[in-house]
């Protein structure tokens, strides 16, 4: 908005957690949660890039109907690697990592996490684990798939499994360690005056995702470990020549994995009510309700598992009591939504750009949700199953979702983190591209998994090809559009305006420190009086 | 948190029970009851379990969170173990 | 303002024990408790997952796990619980002789607690050693002597193996942990109102100690009722 540019460009704050040191020793040895945050925040980049180069390597495959672009065996290392380096390593930590590290302590009002050290050392951990995972991918990948399937992975992958389980597996400590520092951090950092029920939502979120990141992830670390013990010791967990089950594995991966699209989308769903409340002016719509409701998807995310086995051998009773839950975890979902929405019903509406990502959310994620109910249903799964309807499914929930989520946050929290402001003409147009590549990428692969096309193939029959072709070009729509933020937001960095402490009119007490903030977060340690989201219906100037 | 000294001779009769209990589920585990054994021995193992919770621990004098939090992870154990039995035991499944 | 709540910290309280993020020495206890337990809430479900495994091949195969289990050497699995178990007690007592500012005791304590820790995995060792030389061992050395079980019976060496084992590593990062908690105590670093680390150390003990009083009965005793 224009008549911002009256406000003369506030000076930058004499000492901030940035300049309080220099050099690589006070970043790589540094205690404050918001350097900690930084450091995240470039590693999962590269690791978000690298993944985003493995699905250009998918689609450029499924341009053409014959498999003429790689083998096989090739196409197998490629969509492992792509979900293994996606999920792993930048859906799993990327928003708890950067933007709660970054803001917990803040919105409770406290200077540093329960724990600093150990969340140093929990970069340092996923870094280690990154490695190894690394290490694997340039000495030829792995072709199991994301998911490991027994008895291909004990038995019969010629592949660098040991090496990737093991860098997931220390990885998965670095998770842990950040859900418990907040979870400990949330329980008993809290500024005075700051009750449960005057913490902003995206704590709330965050603390549900803790609870189930400790809970989940040693299942799968410990089942990693099983398939090592198999592999390389030659124990027996799921080998059936010893009446061993490989479903097993299957029970124990998914008791994780499943509860871990909730680590991943839960935070991006703390970020809207965020972004929400601040671009309608109004205080959210049921704030119990939604608070909530994230402890409840927490909950019932564990009971849902075997909604993965429909077809795996599983029993029918158990599929059956699964659908049934399936259907039940929706509910905290829909709930969310319907108050997202009645929030802004009536709210001063403005259309920066963190919201524009939140608009996104809101709608692609009902698609992914919605379409999520379809495949509760089992006599629905059993032909979608493994087919592109499901890759549809899942990537509405996570690109048009969760990315969404992490992307508007970084543009609505970055006047803060950085002390500049985004350049927002590009912000809104990165934000279109990425929308239209998304939809384009995607929204066919509904349509080809519904026909028939099944997944992890890297051939398809010819009336595939013109939807294949599509989502190829959106794609590559989709990669310029993420490209875009990387170079302004960099660039801004250098060049951009100069933050105000609160552009946006925000309420929280993130907005009442200087932008970037001190390195112990408050000039003087915050007392809280009052509920959040208390916006006045005075027009308020928002800046960028 | 006020802190709690717990007396020694508390420790040492949970010790002494906890080895009593020892010798006894070894003694037991030769009697053949049949498929009570299983249950006995798990009963022994569980009470055993909760006197080093409650009193080495000291469970029984930290605050309530710290017994939400020792119930939440069994609770969790027990949905992981229970469902994934379920289908298992519904299966038919014979090795 | 945050100083003067560093100052209020009570004499006893060693200097620099206080961590600056946190507002007071109460505060600073409650967190690393906090964190301890649920720390221990993610061992259970770590452990767990072997606990799955276990329980539904023994359901299956109830029988020749009983009898592989035959293979157990009783009188050692009984000594190492009872191991244990004093390993307990001295750790309880290293505590307890931290809250009341009694610091040989407190290094008696720990002494004993790791001479107990180390004494476990020595017998661990002798019965590893002996499992190994009978060809216990699961893979392509295995040799089981009644053929008709043996594929239960290598399933059964394999939770064995692993479930101990994991149950080992866990023992020497204890006594990892023992040794950093013995090297400070002899500093002087902890008083009655600061010994959160021996403390929250205890708890983490104990804990590998309640492991192993489910893994005894469920790897040893299962089948002596059948003799």
């Amino acid at each position: 908005m224009s008549a911002a540019v009256h406000e003369p460009e506030p000076p930058e704050p004499r000492d901030n957690y940035l300049t309080s040191a220099y050099g690589v020793r006070s970043w790589l040895l540094t205690r404050d949660h918001k350097r900690i945050a930084l450091l995240y925040l470039a590693s999962i980049n590269v690791f978000f890039f690298l993944g985003g180069l493995f699905a250009l390597l998918i689609r450029l495959e499924l341009l053409t109907p014959e498999g003429d672009f790689v083998q096989a065996e090739t196409y197998n290392k490629l969509f492992t690697m792509h979900g293994v380096t996606m999920i792993f390593f930048f859906m799993i930590p990327a928003i708890p990592a950067v933007l709660g590290n970054f803001f917990i302590p803040m919105m409770i009002g406290a200077k540093d996490l329960a724990f600093p050290r150990l969340n140093l050392l929990s970069w340092y951990i996923y870094v280690v684990g990154a490695l190894f995972t690394f290490w694997a991918i340039v000495h030829g990948g792995v072709d199991t798939g994301w998911t490991f399937y027994t008895p291909y992975s004990t038995a019969s992958s010629n592949s660098h499994v040991i090496a990737t389980a093991v860098g997931i597996f220390i990885t998965g400590f670095s998770s842990i360690l950040t859900g418990l520092n907040f979870i400990v951090t949330i329980h008993t950092m809290r500024a005075p005056g700051m009750t449960w029920f005057r913490l902003p939502l995206f704590v709330w979120s965050s603390y549900a995702t803790s609870l189930i990141i400790v809970l989940g992830t040693p299942v799968v670390a410990v089942t990693i470990l099983m398939v090592f013990a198999e592999r390389v010791l030659h124990l027996g967990f799921f080998d059936p020549a010893l009446g061993g089950d490989p479903i097993l594995f299957q029970h124990l991966f998914w008791f994780y994995s499943h509860p871990a699209v909730y680590i991943m989308v839960l935070p991006a769903m703390g970020v809207i009510s965020e972004l929400v409340t601040t671009f309608s002016r109004k205080n959210i719509f049921g704030y119990k309700f939604v608070a909530f409701a994230s402890i409840g998807i927490a909950v019932l995310g564990f009971l849902v598992w075997g909604h993965h086995m429909f077809v795996s051998g599983q029993s029918v009773y158990a599929g059956l009591i699964f659908s049934i839950l399936s259907f039940l975890v929706a509910i905290p979902s829909a709930v969310k939504v319907f108050n997202w929405t009645a929030t802004m019903y009536k709210g001063s509406v403005s259309y920066r750009t963190p919201m524009l990502y939140a608009f996104g959310f809101i709608g692609l994620f009902t698609i992914g949700g919605l379409t999520g109910l379809f495949l509760a249903s089992l006599g629905v799964d059993v032909h979608v199953h493994d087919t592109y309807f499901i890759i549809a499914h899942f990537h509405y929930i996570m690109v048009g979702g969760t990315i969404m989520g992490y992307l508007g946050g970084v543009h609505y929290w970055w006047p803060k983190i950085s002390g500049k402001l985004y350049p927002e003409g590009w912000a809104k147009f990165a934000a279109l591209v990425i929308f239209i590549g998304f939809n384009l990428t995607f929204f066919p692969q509904f349509i080809l998994g519904y026909l028939g096309m099944p997944r992890r193939y890297h051939a398809y029959p010819e009336e595939f090809q013109v939807l294949n072709v599509m989502s190829t070009a959106g794609a590559s729509i989709l990669g310029v559009g993420y490209i875009i933020p990387l170079i302004y937001m960099v660039w801004s960095m250098r060049y951009g305006r100069n933050a105000p402490a609160n552009p946006w009119g925000s309420t929280g007490l993130e907005w009442k420190t200087t932008s970037p903030p001190p390195t112990d977060n408050f000039e003087t340690p915050p007392v809280v009086t009052e509920d959040p989201y208390v916006y006045s219906h005075e027009e308020v100037e928002v800046v960028g | 948190m006020s802190e709690h000294v717990v007396p020694v001779k508390i420790y040492v009769t949970v010790f002494v029970t906890l080895l009593v209990m020892t010798a006894a589920t070894t003694l037991i585990s030769g009697v053949d009851l049949g498929p009570w054994n299983t249950v006995v021995a798990l009963a022994i193992a569980c009470f055993k379990a909760s006197l080093v919770v409650l009193y080495f621990m000291h469970a029984k004098y930290s605050p309530k969170l710290t017994r939400v939090v020792i119930f939440g992870g069994l609770f969790w154990l027990a949905i992981l173990l229970a469902i994934t039995f379920s289908d298992f035991v519904s299966r038919g499944w014979i090795t | 303002m945050a100083d003067a709540a560093h100052e209020h910290a009570s004499a006893g309280t060693p200097p620099g024990a206080l961590q600056h993020h946190f507002e007071s020495m109460a505060q600073q206890k409650d967190a690393a408790s906090l964190g301890m337990w649920v720390f221990l809430v993610t061992e259970i479900l770590f452990f767990g997952g072997l606990f799955l495994a276990y329980m539904i091949y023994r359901w299956a195969n109830a029988r020749a796990f009983a009898h592989a289990s035959l293979h157990m050497d009783i009188a050692l699995g009984t000594t190492n619980t009872a191991v244990l178990i004093i390993s307990s007690l001295t750790m309880a007592m290293a505590v307890h002789s931290a809250a009341t500012g009694r610091r040989r005791l407190l290094i008696g304590f720990l002494v004993a607690t790791m001479i107990l820790g180390a004494g476990f995995l020595g017998i661990k060792a002798v019965e590893y050693t002996d499992h190994i030389h009978h060809h216990l061992f699961p893979g392509p050395g295995f040799h089981y002597p009644v053929p008709a079980e043996a594929k239960p019976a290598e399933l059964f060496f394999s939770l064995y193996f692993a479930m101990t084992g994991l149950h080992a590593l866990h023992m020497i990062v204890g006594l990892g942990i023992l040794t950093t908690l013995l090297l400070m105590a002899r500093r002087g670093r902890f008083t009655p109102e600061y010994h959160t680390p021996v403390e929250i150390s205890g708890l983490y003990w104990h804990f590998v100690d309640i492991v192993w009083i489910f893994l005894f009965p469920l790897l040893y005793l299962i089948g002596r009722h059948l003799h």
